[in-house]
């Protein structure tokens, strides 16, 4: 399914596809991007995308973003989601820096909009911490003012690729004694300041992706804080909501999709019986993603006039997941036997793995998209937006 | 229709858990997993000592004679415990088919040593392209004086890597799917010619690839019924798989309701959360009828009715959704929790979503169940 575009419009297309073909590096073309890639390695397209003039297709003109209608800026997330490519780090291009641009300062944007645009600072989130999961207005990280500067202490937990990160964007508390909401706010913390230290976390599928990061008397200067102290709350729920919108996935489940569809051809004789019930499943996830697609398309051509969809944009995380979710469930049955086999980490070419390529990752995937239902506000809480903000329950 | 376990029952349950709880924590199962070997030599040892090796198989050949039932009440624990030692590879599969189909001699020569913990067993099977049919098998087996020459490729052998011995199934006549010609052979694990790649599994065991250019293999059964031995077999590792699936939800049960009534958000706990308590409900229905079905298969397989490769089936399927629900959820509910190295709820989902593969996973095995209705 595609968009209606202007001759225009389809020559941009045009142009994107020739330049992810041309441009994207071989080098990042692994078995499994997200785990088996360096951070100079990932950072590869992201130097390309910058040099481009592509890499912030959200952001205003005036800070570096390309000037795209709401049109491109679909097309682009098509067409390199569709290409597989990595996306540049949702922390940084996505989220903090649509914060800085909309509530920072003149300093804090000089300073750190070009870092974030160059891919020379890597930016982690700060917000999750062991009690405060789906109800993040409990943070209790502390934040008191000392002069010119911010004593903080806490622990932060499930910091994506804080391992590689040169800054975090925290939510704090610097009035506890304020209604949840009220006495939170958003600081921009150094990863270098003495006092932050990393832990990885091990997640199931035996990667590292999420870290906790303890904050020991760390002293932030003020300068770091974004807009009005106590406000953070506000500015959070902003950068949630641009999380939220770019969660259906359709161009990753298409491309998974197909791969599913290589390897049930190759894994399963036609007369099987098995052979019809995955041709009918695959149909079933195929016919979800059509209509999540064509829901997009919808909301895209309602943005494009100016309509903002609001919180039913929580049906795209909702659906995206539980799509992906089944993409992956599907792919290690398909591989059968082979689904028993996983591979070891950090990933080495040394270590044996049974059966063809294409089934080497299904069961990391298949392990590693149970994430997908639980982060970024669970899709159970997904579900009470759209009942409350939606629906009026 | 509820088991009352007889005092023996009763014994060997308790002496299980007693052991598992002295000796088989969360802890003592991680450093058994990140050895070298990934096995833990000494509980095995301990399983023979309780006689936990002898307690299914016959007092004729030195067991306890506690057949399918005693199988289940260990492999009911061994889940709760998640215990990795190849019980069901050793005990179950190659012991029930030397039992079943061995000869006096074979069963002399190896029953004793699985029994005394000596030998460790796996059974190979599965073939690139033959998913979860039994039959197909392109492994050949030549005659070369008493014993046979086997060569092919297998794939995905669990519990290879530990073993003394292996149990191939080779073809000795008729083409690929025949379900006639196909025979068992007893394969020394160390055998020249014998090349064997070993990996890791996503539940903490090892399994391995292995490659046969013309190795020695002794004939267990009758030549050419081999798969008929097999889906015998299978029948009842399908018992004890399906009650250590039974056992690893029921904990996971439990620990989702636990934590449901400490975590607290939003000011309370969340399972005060009525979705949460309707998904926890759910939970336990399919719990309760996991474990009726468990019990209901093991009562058949010690009683050895008609139509018990159905039931099997049945039960494969149902258990196996079942725990994949159950799973699932409670991943999801134990939130970022869930889906940590650290906590063993992901390790239990694990081996749910392995267990769901051994021997055929559910959609495989409810085909089966209908097939086998037409047939009757």
């Amino acid at each position: 399914m595609e968009l209606a575009l202007s001759p225009e419009d389809a020559a941009f297309r045009d142009e994107v596809r020739a330049f992810i073909k041309d441009n994207y590096p071989a080098e990042m073309c692994v078995a499994n991007p997200e785990t088996d890639l360096s951070k100079e390695q990932m950072l590869l397209w992201h130097r390309i995308l910058h040099d481009k003039g592509w890499i912030a297709p959200l952001w205003p003109k005036e800070y570096g973003g390309p000037g795209w209608s709401i049109t491109r800026r679909f097309i682009f997330e098509q067409e390199t989601t569709r290409a597989g490519t990595m996306p540049p780090l949702a922390f940084s291009v996505t989220m903090v820096g649509p914060v800085i641009y909309t509530f920072g300062n003149a300093a804090q944007k000089a300073k750190f909009l070009p870092r974030i645009l160059s891919g020379e600072d890597w930016w982690c989130q700060g917000y999750s911490e062991p009690g405060s999961g789906s109800d993040l207005a409990t943070v209790r990280t502390k934040a008191v003012r000392d002069g010119d500067h911010y004593i903080v202490n806490g622990h932060k937990t499930w910091t994506t690729l804080a391992q590689h990160a040169d800054w975090i964007f925290c939510l704090v508390r610097t009035d506890p004694t304020a209604k949840p909401q009220s006495g939170i706010s958003f600081l921009l913390i150094d990863m270098k300041s003495p006092g932050v230290t990393v832990r990885p976390i091990i997640t199931i599928d035996g990667s590292h992706e999420v870290n906790d990061v303890f904050l020991e008397n760390v002293r932030v200067p003020a300068e770091n804080l974004i807009g009005e102290e106590n406000k953070g709350w506000t500015y959070a729920k902003f950068l949630l909501g641009n999380e939220r919108t770019s969660m259906a996935g359709i161009g990753r489940s298409t491309r998974y999709l197909n791969r599913l569809k290589q390897i049930v051809k190759a894994e399963i004789q036609e007369d099987d019986p098995a052979h019809l019930e995955f041709i009918r499943d695959i149909a079933r996830v195929e016919l979800d993603v059509l209509a999540l697609e064509a829901t997009e398309l919808r909301v895209v051509a309602q943005m494009a006039r100016g309509i903002d969809p609001g919180p039913s944009a929580s049906l795209f995380k909702i659906r995206g997941t539980e799509i992906f979710q089944d993409i992956t469930e599907l792919t290690h049955r398909a591989i059968g036997n082979y689904g028993l086999a996983i591979r070891e980490h950090p990933v080495s070419a040394n270590h044996f793995m049974p059966g063809p390529d294409y089934g080497h990752t299904a069961s990391e995937k298949y392990l590693n998209s149970r994430k997908l239902s639980i982060y970024g506000g669970s899709n159970e809480i997904q579900r009470n937006i759209i009942a409350k903000a939606v629906l009026g329950l | 229709m509820d088991i009352q376990f007889t005092e023996e029952q009763e014994l060997l349950r308790s002496s299980v858990q007693r052991l598992l709880r002295d000796q088989y924590d969360f802890d003592a199962r991680r450093k058994i997993v990140a050895s070298e070997e990934g096995l833990g030599r000494r509980q095995w040892d301990e399983f023979a000592e309780v006689g936990l090796l002898a307690a299914p198989f016959s007092e004729a050949v030195g067991g306890f004679g506690g057949g399918p039932l005693s199988t289940m009440i260990i492999m009911h624990e061994f889940g709760r415990h998640l215990v990795v030692e190849p019980f069901v590879e050793t005990v179950v599969v190659a012991g029930g088919l030397i039992e079943q189909a061995g000869s006096e001699a074979q069963k002399q020569a190896h029953i004793a040593d699985i029994i005394a913990g000596s030998k460790l067993w796996a059974l190979a099977w599965t073939e690139k392209g033959s998913r979860f049919d039994l039959a197909t098998v392109t492994t050949t087996a030549r005659r070369h004086g008493d014993d046979y020459l086997l060569s092919g490729e297998k794939t995905a052998v669990i519990a290879a890597p530990w073993a003394d011995y292996l149990i191939v199934s080779a073809r000795t006549s008729g083409h690929r799917h025949d379900r006639g010609g196909v025979s068992l052979f007893v394969v020394d694990r160390r055998a020249a010619n014998l090349d064997l790649q070993g990996f890791r599994t996503i539940d903490g065991r090892r399994a391995a690839e292995i490659s046969l250019r013309g190795v020695r293999g002794e004939l267990l059964g009758r030549e050419g019924e081999g798969v008929a031995a097999l889906e015998a077999c299978r029948n009842r590792a399908i018992g004890a798989l399906c009650a250590e699936a039974v056992g690893a939800i029921g904990e996971l049960n439990d620990a989702t309701l636990d934590y449901s009534k400490t975590r607290k958000q939003f000011g309370v706990t969340i399972g005060s959360f009525q979705v949460l308590q309707h998904r926890m409900v759910d939970m336990f229905i399919a719990h309760q009828e996991a474990l009726s079905l468990m019990q209901h298969l093991s009562l058949s397989l010690s009683e050895g009715e008609a139509g018990l490769s159905r039931l099997a089936s049945g039960a494969k399927s149902k258990i196996g959704y079942a725990g994949k629900f159950v799973a699932d959820q409670a991943v999801q509910l134990h939130g970022g929790m869930g889906m940590t190295d650290e906590l063993n709820v992901g390790h239990y989902f694990k081996r749910i979503s392995s267990i769901n593969i051994q021997f055929g996973d559910p959609a495989y095995h409810v085909l089966r169940y209908a097939q086998l209705d037409a047939v009757a």
